[in-house]
């Protein structure tokens, strides 16, 4: 029998989702032994060509990590969709833009200016910016092109499957490979992790209490927090109750408050908006001036709301208006279906 | 074919949606800014369109029945009525639906009248928002599910909360109907502000000669549990089904045994009274051991704890007791508790008078000779302090007396409300004081506020009866005296309107028109019996002119003046209306309920716990072995609170969804 072929390819990330898959430890020997890997430019020598040979589906699955913000990554995506039956958004950057999607604050100009002229550790020199094309006496050199925004797998190709986290918990990318070299894969466009909150998982839940009022919202590195209660209980910024549970809560037991890596469950349309909501209707003063002071303290909003989901979410991005009032920034995006 | 109708379309018999749309002129109101044929033309281009019309009044019952007569034909399924808000009818197009023989629920309401026709400037502008609105309508009301109205049954007992003359009213009229009523009173007797007053405006019947009857029929009246020096501590449940739960504070003396003989006060080791008496607003002392007044109902003394020896020293004879021939002490007594089960509450818990010590430049509390209305009530009183005689605190009776109204309201400072009664009782006061001792009386006076019947009669009376009257607001009250005839009175220094010029007036005693004010409670009593209440803390009424003795709790009502300042007659008006809308709850048997609750996703809760807390309704329990969070949907008023803020979407509702709200946005927006 011919072992199923999967791909594992990287975008814009951290590298950190391609540990997660060496995390699995000794059962990657076993994946290993169950599949035939056929890419996997970060751990073993691939050429794109090695992909572009294979017949349209012969993958059974692509595993791609990371956001899309470049017309390289573009094109891999398309490729690898090309040839597989199965793609999977792995990871939260993947699934819902991740870290990388922050990004969409800052228009491509402002990233440019900064990274090659305006940061500290910059020197001016002489000014110069990467060209997408530049001839050298060896010949033409090519860049991939950096769009002005960062978008998610889905809103660049047709997607299968998700696999939350930031990373994915191994736990869970032992079972969607399992459920995959098996034939048992949900209905198409399944998150493949459980549909309920964390606080459902939380060793912390129970001391939560019903009425639950906050009336100074704190950041975790300004208080040392009991190691028992529950954090947002504590006035931590704790988005446990918005976010996927599948990961153990591995961060509320190391008494750090969950920050959404696991993204929302299938019955929420933006995230960081039903964050929000959540996070505000426990405000516990009720006249404006006292509520005015008390979310001042929720410093950085989006960053804490949609930090792992700002090219998903229903804002996508920051729009930059011109004088004359009319959009600019912007890049045709798909939106997420 | 109906009026105004547009041919209907080929009916589907697929069982998918067929729409009517119904777009009314609302007389001129709609019509005469909105194109109506156009925006019928236009609904009836849209798909799953059957039917559109446009009638005149879609309210009336014509404009009704064309909606039931095309459900009887099978033309449509769905019903879009361009109309008026919901909140104005959406109660009686479900009505109409229902009655054509289809789910109530299969109803979406576009408002053009409060969001178009009577909020745009333009009326082409106004017809093509009109469209998006009855776009967005059709595409979300194919998406409605059907929900069949719920009725719940209505238990027949009420509770009165507060025994001032609207509780005290409210309360017989219910318990003549035949109902069983728990009258709840925080204090050691009923009778509330009205007991204290000697006599009543503008007809000065004798306030005690027309309350305590009243009071006394409520002791004996079969159907009136009378629970005094009680307060309400817990309230759950819904309309037509509250259980609450009544603390009983111990008053030392059984009153099942007490039989007023009021023996033991004098028989008390203290000979005279020494602490501060609450009910003459301290103008005289009392003993440990006292009765209010001695109409007090019921007539059951009660021993102040903190007043008595033996409570405070565990050494005194106890002469009281061996006064008493029924064996009434028992000082061993502690707080009890009732649980009781009503169908409806009617809160008649009053108002308190502004403090006008607040306002030092009237010099309260630092002249002997400032008096509060209230006081000035209980010197007047036969039953009072001076035996009705008017005497300052030396003794002496004052020959000039000045009356300033409006302390307290009508002033940004303090409250901005009219307090509406103080005009009348300070004339009331102004006639009295010239009838008893025959003193030369000032009113000081912003604006004279005497609407009511008898009331500008009465003020007339008082003005022949030679009462000053001086129009403008009062500066302040002092003892410096500028003049030799000044010398040893108080001084009135007012700015007089009317003559252009600033007057100092010298008087022997000034009364202060307190204003009403909600009680100081009133934030923890609205949250015991989640009814909402203005910013000033005044209970707020399901609508100020519809629904006057409602509140947005079903099953609560209103009486009296926590609803707002209000006089007797007012109150007891109030107080009928209250117990005759407590009365059809009870009588109809049922209560219908909302049909658009939330529900709880139960797979899919997390056990967050975030909705527990906000519902302002108690609607949600959580189930603590299971860790999940559940909705009584018989509680729930389809607020949508909870929905917002589950933040895993567990919670969700019903006409609500998601999907049927995004179905409206997109409709709205695909006809932009
Ligand atoms: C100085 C003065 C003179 C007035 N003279 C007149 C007049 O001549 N003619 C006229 O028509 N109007 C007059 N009024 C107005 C009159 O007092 C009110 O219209 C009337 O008292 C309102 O009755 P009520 O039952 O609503 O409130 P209240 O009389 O205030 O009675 C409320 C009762 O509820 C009880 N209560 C409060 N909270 C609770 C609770 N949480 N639990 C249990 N019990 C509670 C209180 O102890 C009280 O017994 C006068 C007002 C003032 C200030
Ligand atoms: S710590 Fe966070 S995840 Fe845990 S119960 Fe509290 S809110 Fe929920
Ligand atoms: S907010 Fe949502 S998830 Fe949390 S307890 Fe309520 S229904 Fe459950
Ligand atoms: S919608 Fe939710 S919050 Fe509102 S009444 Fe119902 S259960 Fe309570």
């Amino acid at each position: 029998m011919t072992k199923p072929k999967v791909a594992f390819y990287w975008c814009a990330s951290c590298g950190g989702c391609e540990e997660a898959v060496v995390d699995l430890a000794e059962d990657v020997l076993a994946v290993v032994d169950a599949v035939d890997i056929a890419f996997w430019p970060v751990a073993l020598d691939f050429k794109v060509s090695d992909v572009e040979a294979l017949a349209d589906g012969e993958l059974a699955a692509s595993f791609v990590n990371g956001a899309i913000r470049t017309s390289e990554q573009r094109e891999m995506a398309e490729l690898l969709r090309r040839k597989s039956a199965v793609v999977v958004a792995f990871g939260a950057c993947a699934w819902l833009g991740g870290i990388p999607g922050l990004a969409n604050l800052s228009s491509r100009e402002s990233i440019l200016e900064f990274v090659y002229r305006g940061s500290p550790s910059t020197s001016d020199g002489d000014g110069v910016r990467p060209q997408e094309e530049t001839d050298v006496p060896e010949g033409r050199l090519r860049l991939p092109h950096f769009d002005e925004t960062v978008r998610t797998l889905d809103q660049v190709v047709d997607v299968d499957y998700y696999l939350p986290g930031c990373p994915p918990p191994v736990d869970l990318i032992r079972s969607a490979v399992t459920a995959l070299v098996e034939g048992r894969l949900p209905e198409k466009g399944s998150v493949l992790a459980p549909d309920v909150a964390l606080c459902a998982e939380c060793p912390r839940a129970q001391t939560k209490p019903t009425d639950l009022k906050v009336t100074q919202f704190r950041r975790p590195h300004e208080v040392i927090a009991d190691p028992e209660t529950c954090l947002l209980a504590q006035g931590l910024v704790c988005l446990g109750p918005a976010t996927r549970s599948g990961c153990g809560a591995p961060c509320t037991a190391a008494n750090m408050p969950c920050t959404g890596c696991m993204g929302p469950t299938s019955r929420v349309i933006d995230y960081g908006a039903k964050a929000l909501s959540a996070i505000a209707s426990l405000v516990a003063p009720s006249d404006e001036e006292a509520v005015g002071e008390a979310v001042d303290r929720l410093v950085d909003p989006v960053g804490t709301f949609y930090r792992y989901s700002l090219p998903a979410s229903l804002l996508h991005r920051r729009v930059e208006r011109d004088a004359a009032g009319s959009r600019g920034g912007g890049q045709g995006w798909a939106r997420r279906s | 074919m109906p009026e105004g109708g547009l041919n209907p379309k080929a009916v589907s018999t697929d069982g998918g949606p067929r729409i009517g749309v119904y777009v009314c002129h609302c007389g001129l109101n709609i019509a005469g800014k909105v194109d109506v044929k156009a925006v019928v033309e236009f609904a009836a281009s849209l798909p799953h369109v059957t039917v559109a019309r446009d009638y005149k009044f879609m309210c009336s019952d014509p404009g009704q029945e064309l909606i039931q007569q095309d459900l009887r034909d099978g033309l449509v399924n769905r019903v879009v009525v361009a109309s008026c808000s919901p909140l104005m009818h959406e109660a009686t197009f479900r009505r109409a639906t229902a009655a054509g023989g289809e789910s109530p629920s299969h109803v979406q309401m576009a408002s053009i009248r409060e969001h178009v026709s009577w909020v745009t400037a333009d009326g082409d502008d106004a017809t093509e928002k009109a469209k998006a609105l009855v776009a967005g309508a059709v595409r979300r009301v194919a998406l409605h599910e059907v929900l069949e109205p719920r009725q719940s049954p209505v238990r027949p007992d009420v509770m009165v909360v507060g025994g001032g003359i609207a509780g005290i009213h409210a309360a017989l009229t219910l318990a003549d109907a035949g109902k069983h009523v728990y009258l709840v009173e925080r204090e050691t007797t009923i009778g509330g502000h009205m007991a204290k007053f000697d006599k009543t405006f503008p007809t000065l019947d004798c306030a005690a000669c027309i309350l305590t009857p009243k009071m006394s029929a409520v002791r004996t009246h079969p159907n009136i549990t009378l629970w005094t020096y009680s307060d309400v501590v817990s309230v759950e449940g819904y309309a037509g089904d509250f259980r609450v739960r009544v603390r009983h504070r111990p008053r030392y003396v059984r009153e099942d045994l007490c039989t007023g003989c009021l023996a033991c006060i004098d028989a008390c080791v203290h000979k005279q009274g020494k602490f501060e008496d609450e009910w003459n607003e301290g103008l005289s002392k009392r003993k440990p051991i006292y009765i209010p007044f001695p109409q007090a109902t019921p007539p059951v003394v009660v021993v102040d704890r903190e007043a008595c020896i033996w409570f405070k020293t565990g050494k005194c004879p106890r002469t009281c007791v061996d006064a008493c021939e029924r064996d009434a002490f028992d000082f061993e007594q502690t707080e009890t508790f009732d649980e009781v089960e009503v169908g409806a509450i009617i809160l008649a818990t009053g108002y308190r008078t502004f403090d006008a010590s607040r306002m030092p430049e009237y010099g309260y509390g630092l002249y002997p000779n400032v008096y509060t209305s209230l006081e000035v009530e209980r010197l007047l009183n036969a039953a009072g302090p001076t035996n009705g005689e008017i005497v300052l605190r030396d003794g002496s009776r004052p020959r000039t007396v000045g009356i300033i109204h409006c302390v307290g309201s009508r002033d940004a400072k303090h409250n901005l409300w009219c307090s509406k009664v103080c005009c009348m009782y300070s004339l009331k006061l102004a006639h009295m004081v010239k009838e008893r001792i025959g003193a030369e009386v000032y009113n000081f006076y912003i604006d004279m506020r005497t609407p009511g019947k008898g009331y500008e009669e009465f003020y007339d009376k008082v003005l022949r009866e030679g009462v000053h009257m001086v129009r403008g607001r009062v500066a302040g009250v002092t003892d410096e005296a500028a003049s030799p005839e000044e010398e040893g009175h108080l001084v009135i220094r007012a700015e007089d309107t009317l003559i252009g010029s600033v007057r100092r007036i010298p008087v022997d005693m000034v009364i202060l028109a307190v204003g009403i004010e909600p009680q100081p409670d009133a934030q923890e009593v609205r949250r015991l019996f989640n009814v909402s209440c203005g910013s000033e803390g005044f209970f707020t009424e399901r609508h100020p002119k519809l629904a006057p003795v409602s509140t947005f709790t079903d099953g609560i009502f209103l009486a009296g003046a926590c609803q707002g300042p209000k006089d007797i007659p007012d109150s007891v008006a109030q107080a009928g209306a209250a117990a005759a809308e407590a009365l059809a709850m009870i009588d109809r048997g049922h209560v219908t309920l909302e049909s658009s609750t939330a529900f709880i996703d139960d797979a899919a809760c997390s056990g967050c716990k975030t909705c527990v807390g906000l519902c302002p309704f108690g609607a949600i329990a959580f189930d603590e072995d299971r860790k999940k969070a559940a909705v009584n949907e018989v509680v729930c008023k389809g607020c949508g609170i909870c929905v917002g803020a589950c933040p895993s979407g567990a919670a969700q509702q019903h006409l609500f969804t998601d999907a049927q709200i995004l179905s409206e946005i997109e409709g709205v927006l695909e006809y932009v």
